[in-house]
């Protein structure tokens, strides 16, 4: 099996999610970008555990998946109060806490 | 492949009930709170926060009891285990809580806001980081950081109308989430190279391997990295001071307190289990974390005119002299298992002075309507007793004799003097430099409180609950007799983790 193939794919979609968070300053897209670094890992793991011919990383997989959901919906809840508040998601725009 | 499903009888796992008791009463309570919550509403409010305190200290009997029983249980293959070293951290982190609760008490609600989930989320919290104790394998270490992460996230924006405490939610959120992302795809490496989650299956496979695979090296520095994060080491920093100026200040003394020690439990038990042959790539990578830390976070300290900001920057500094044993951990012989010691030391009493400071910031504030230095002035002439108080942790927190944070400071340096390695004593001279920047800082605070005048002239005297006031006692006397006599908390911490053969 080829693996190479799969960490690489993995290693540009790591790249672009770190991009994201860092360039962006969009509450939704930085939270996409974290979803792509999230799915990097995913790929990874898989990957490795059909290479390995273990199941641990698939396990690991659905584990990242579930705690993931679990986090974007604590993170959209988190945006939405905050659209509520100042109808704005652009945090460019929040500085209330010297930084 | 086809299996007949009908034929495999399914064989349950033997699980060791005694040894996963602390987690198990955690959880019922947990859920009984919730479930009070729900059925009485705002009915509930008198008692969440008293069964939330009596949940953990019911928690703390099976600690005992399995303290007393003193064999390390090994369970779940390995994944989860109870030694000393994670029996102690648990009692760590369950007192913290504690003091947490007492300080939280009516404070949450204020300003009309809902209490009763609070305490549900709190010990959601905990539980985590009394599995994080545990944890021996890269699921239930991402599993538990996550489970004592998200709450965490929702306590901090707990004032949901207040625009302050959502900017700090969501800024903590969003670095606390991209920080474990960066921690996954380091341990999706590991296990690439090894083909196992489990802890020491990792540790051989490194050991085989040799230090010197890029990919190694590469999952090292995001797992540090991941984690330098969640203890606030600089460069990791940034979203300290802003996540506890803005959070509910009981929050935030949970996270400089608890969250903070929950990880460096995680990543002592991955440094020193998971990859400890490859200490050419930590040790230095945790040097210039130590050395950063301090200096960084005293010298920004000096110059806050903010009492949570500025003891977000002294927890940065702290950070640098917690973490600083570890930078000499990776030359064999006991090395390894002398800077563990030091570091539990240090949080145990870390976790004490530093619930201390908050508990009287929390009573000062409360009066003066602000956290500002400028407002602390004077509090001598209305509140002789927590200007001591204070006084006692500031001096503590700098290392001064005969409190807590001297002996504390003291384990760092012996470990950083007697590893034999010139770079243990460059970090134990920057740490003896810092100590006295420290000191400039808090003693300037402390002279204030004492002798200046008070603002606004106003002296009637501070409001004080039952709760504050067993919060403040319980922390300035594990501050006294940890210093007075430190054998007591080196008896507790002298502990060794199962996989180094302890």
């Amino acid at each position: 099996m080829l693996l190479n193939q799969f960490l690489l794919l993995s290693a540009i979609l790591f790249s672009i999610g770190v991009y994201g968070v860092l360039a962006r300053r969009n509450g939704v897209l930085m939270l996409m970008s974290i979803e792509l670094i999230l799915n990097a890992v995913n790929i990874n793991l898989v990957a490795f555990g059909a290479f390995r011919e273990t199941v641990g990383g698939e396990v690991f997989a659905l584990f990242v998946i579930a705690v993931a959901a679990a986090e974007v919906g604590v993170g959209l809840a988190m945006v939405l109060l905050l659209y509520r508040n100042r109808r704005s998601i652009d945090l460019a725009t929040i500085d209330q806490l010297r930084g | 492949m086809t299996v007949d499903l009908l034929t495999l009888a399914f064989q349950r796992p033997h699980i060791d009930w005694h040894g996963i008791a602390p987690e198990l009463v955690l959880l019922a309570v947990g859920a009984l709170i919730t479930l009070v919550d729900i059925i009485f509403l705002e009915k509930a409010r008198p008692i969440t926060a008293a069964l939330a305190g009596l949940g953990l200290l019911a928690t703390a009997v099976p600690l005992l009891t399995l303290a007393a029983d003193g064999t390390d249980r090994v369970m779940f293959g390995g994944a989860y285990v109870v030694d000393e070293f994670s029996l102690v951290m648990k009692a760590v982190f369950l007192l913290a809580a504690y003091v947490v609760v007492l300080l939280s008490t009516n404070y949450v609600a204020e300003g009309d806001y809902w209490e009763n989930e609070y305490y549900g989320l709190l010990l959601a919290s905990v539980m985590g980081m009394v599995m994080m104790a545990s944890a021996r394998d890269l699921v239930s270490i991402f599993v538990a950081l996550e489970l004592l992460s998200i709450p965490a996230y929702l306590m901090v924006a707990w004032r949901k109308r207040d625009q302050r405490s959502n900017e700090a939610g969501l800024k903590y959120y969003l670095m606390g989430v991209f920080a474990s992302a960066v921690m996954l795809y380091g341990m999706s490496l590991l296990y690439g190279i090894s083909g196992s989650t489990m802890l020491a299956d990792i540790g051989s496979a490194v050991a085989a391997a040799g230090s010197s695979v890029p990919v190694i090296t590469l999952a090292i520095v995001f797992i540090v990295a991941g984690f330098a994060f969640k203890v606030s080491a600089v460069p990791f920093h940034t979203w300290a001071p802003d996540v506890y100026e803005g959070a509910p200040t009981p929050v935030t003394a949970f996270l400089a307190v608890a969250s903070k020690a929950a990880g460096f439990v995680a990543l002592l038990v991955l440094v020193l289990v998971g990859f400890p042959t490859a200490a050419d790539v930590w040790e230095p990578l945790i040097w210039i974390l130590a050395a950063a830390s301090m200096t960084v976070g005293n010298m920004v300290a000096l110059r806050q005119t903010n009492v949570v900001r500025l003891m977000a920057y002294s927890g940065v500094a702290q950070t640098g002299f917690m973490i600083a044993p570890l930078a000499v951990a990776g030359h064999g012989g006991g090395s390894a298992d002398q800077a563990l010691s030091a570091v539990v030391t240090y949080l145990a009493i870390y976790a004490a002075m530093n619930l201390g400071a908050f508990a009287v910031i929390i009573v000062l504030a409360r009066k003066t309507g602000s956290a500002e230095t400028a407002s602390f002035a004077g509090a001598f002439h209305y509140a002789p007793g927590l200007t001591v108080a204070m006084t006692i942790f500031l001096f503590s927190l700098a290392g001064i004799p005969p409190l807590g944070g001297w002996f504390a400071k003291f384990e760092v340096f012996r470990v950083l003097a007697t590893a034999g390695e010139p770079w243990g004593y460059v970090l134990a001279a920057v740490g003896a430099v810092n100590s006295v920047i420290a000191l400039y800082y808090y003693a300037a605070l402390a002279r204030r409180m004492w002798a200046d005048e008070v603002p606004d002239g106003d002296h009637s005297s501070v409001p004080m609950t039952p709760s504050l006031a067993s919060a403040l006692g319980i922390c300035g006397v594990v501050t006294l007799a940890f210093g007075v006599a430190p054998q007591l908390v080196a008896r507790f911490t002298d502990v060794t983790l199962v996989a180094l053969g302890g």
